[in-house]
């Protein structure tokens, strides 16, 4: 069946024992695109992506994958999933080959059939194709795990933080190969708690504590965002930090990079007044602009809230 | 403040595995009250530097003190005076915070009498008190992370080793984890920490970054960022890790 909704989740629960890990979860995740889920560890990202790999069952709401209910039409959802855990969770004692023709073969399919579809990827790792797959290091694991879960040619993929633990450099690398799917039509579900990797998803929810701050596109979210934003950057960023917080009409000062990012409680707060106090506490060449939040910005505005 | 006195000091310190050089001849010092950025690609050799630094790894070759001892002959001196958290792993999910800490403070030898005052003194003082029996497994993991600073610390280490101490964590929380770092260091601790976060490369004082088992640069993040006209410490660790990726851009 062909559906515009690739994942329909609404009104979904899950708790394990007393703890309610997912409260009330709705969203739509639409045919070709990339959506993120940006949330630090223990907001819930996993239980959520279990239950929409048909791993796990929730205790209320409705579940759909490709229009297929996940606890009837479970088989059929499977034969159309990628998933790539959060864990490593390949077989250390096969080679990276072998791993490779495992999950291709458990899908009815061979490497040579949908090469195509890992090329970039696993060109990578293939001149190592001897070798086991626990012996990889960490940037050549996640390259494999990769392949495995497109190696059946998926319509949906679900990556659950594939970047975690990944440096800088690498993980732009990866958002690339994502970019790369995506063009060659393959939906994408992915987790991260790098805030920085939200405007590399087309659509993304916000998610803490189990529930959904926000969705829509990053810039949509963005653009929502009440607060006066000033940028202040000082010699001595923490002792600037400690005095914006003492300032009485500070709402929110949290240290970004090289910069404060600060906020007022009052609507006409403006640089002139900040600029008085800081001179007054003898701050010397500090420097004030005011600039729109970023998805970090108003992931702390929707947390705090 | 940063003193002229150096806690850390490694010279020409190499790590052979095999035919393979995981750390190949790198030279540098760490002041009394420095916050350090230790940074790298994945598989440039800082776990490695680590492991030797802490103790646990003995060097193939180089000279290297870790608050005044030898880490080829005084490892387990070493191991006595410095404090380590690492993100992968920090406290025992199935004991209390309570044990945990008494855990902690015998391996060091502390007395009985010392770790339950200073539990009392420090739950009291991170508004943990009242989930002193609490299992660490119950705990939000910003919550845990912060506790494993706090332990890390409670033999009063001089230095503290802190592996990606902030990953996963919530951005309030990272930045609350950053103001205990600043506050260890205004109590004289120095402080040497990797991160994956280019922003927190920022809040350190000094940082160096690895690449292929060598120091490619070492730095304040301002002047760092001056050297290879940059704006951001990110841009710094691309043209270093991915010279090529950062010529196409």
């Amino acid at each position: 069946m062909i559906a515009d909704k690739i994942v329909h989740v609404s009104n979904l629960n899950k708790s394990y024992k007393a703890v309610q890990v997912l409260s009330d979860i709705s969203f739509e995740v639409k045919e070709g695109e990339i959506f993120g889920f940006i949330g630090p560890d223990g907001a819930g990202k996993t239980s959520l992506f279990r239950i929409i790999n048909t791993l796990l069952l929730p205790d209320s709401g409705r579940v759909s994958v490709f229009g297929l209910d996940t606890k009837k039409d479970y088989k059929s959802i499977r034969q159309r999933i990628g998933y790539m855990p959060g864990r490593f969770s390949l077989y250390p004692d096969l080679s990276v080959e072998e791993n490779l023709s495992f999950f291709a073969s458990i899908f009815g399919s061979t490497i040579a059939k949908n090469y195509h579809l890992i090329k970039d990827i696993y060109s990578h790792i293939e001149p190592f194709k001897k070798r086991k797959a626990g012996a990889l290091s960490g940037g050549m694991k996640q390259k494999l795990a990769l392949s495995c879960a497109l190696i059946h040619k998926p319509d949906l993929l679900v990556l659950d933080e594939p970047t975690t633990g990944v440096d800088a450099v690498s993980r732009t690398e990866f958002w690339e190969m994502l970019k790369n799917l995506k063009n060659q039509g393959i939906t994408i579900i992915v987790s991260t708690p790098y805030m920085d990797e939200a405007s590399l998803c087309e659509r993304i929810a916000l998610i803490s504590q189990g529930k959904i701050l926000d969705i829509n596109t990053p810039e949509a979210i963005i653009a929502k965002s009440e607060s006066k934003l000033f940028s202040i950057t000082a010699e001595d960023k923490y002792s600037l930090l400690k005095l914006l917080r003492n300032y009485s009409d500070c709402k929110t000062a949290f240290l970004f990079g090289e910069n404060v990012h600060f906020s007022c409680r009052s609507e006409n707060a403006d640089k002139d007044k900040i600029s008085e106090y800081l001179r007054l506490k003898a701050v010397e060449n500090f420097e004030i602009n005011i600039i729109s939040p970023n998805i970090e910005d108003v992931f702390m505005e929707l947390m705090t809230r | 403040m940063i003193s002229d006195k150096k806690v850390i000091k490694v010279e020409n310190l190499t790590k052979r595995f095999g035919s393979f050089i995981a750390v190949n001849d790198i030279s540098f010092e760490v002041g009394e009250g420095e916050i350090f950025g230790f940074l790298g690609a994945n598989g440039a050799g800082k776990t490695t530097a680590i492991k030797m630094l802490t103790g646990l790894l003995l060097p193939s070759s180089g000279e290297a003190t870790v608050a005044g001892f030898d880490a080829f002959r005084q490892s387990e001196k070493i191991k006595k005076n410095i404090g380590y958290m690492s993100q992968r792993f920090s406290l025992y999910e199935d004991l209390t915070i309570a044990e945990n800490i008494r855990l902690y403070g015998g391996i060091y030898g502390l007395s009985n009498k010392h770790i339950k005052e200073q539990t009392n003194i420090l739950l009291t003082k991170m508004k943990l008190i009242d989930y002193k029996n609490s299992l660490i497994a119950s705990l939000p993991l910003g919550w845990r992370q912060k506790l494993a600073f706090a332990v890390a610390m409670f033999h009063d280490p001089k230095i503290v080793f802190l592996d990606e101490p902030t990953g996963g964590v919530d951005p309030i929380t990272r930045r609350q984890f950053w103001d205990m770092i600043y506050e260890a260091v205004s109590e004289g601790k120095t402080i040497f920490v990797t991160t994956h976060y280019m922003d927190e490369a920022e809040y350190c004082d000094r940082v160096s970054i690895m690449v292929d088992g060598k120091i490619a640069a070492i730095d304040t993040p301002s002047k760092l960022k001056q050297q290879f006209n940059v704006k951001s410490i990110n841009d710094v660790f691309v043209r270093l890790a991915r010279p090529n990726m950062a010529l196409n851009q």
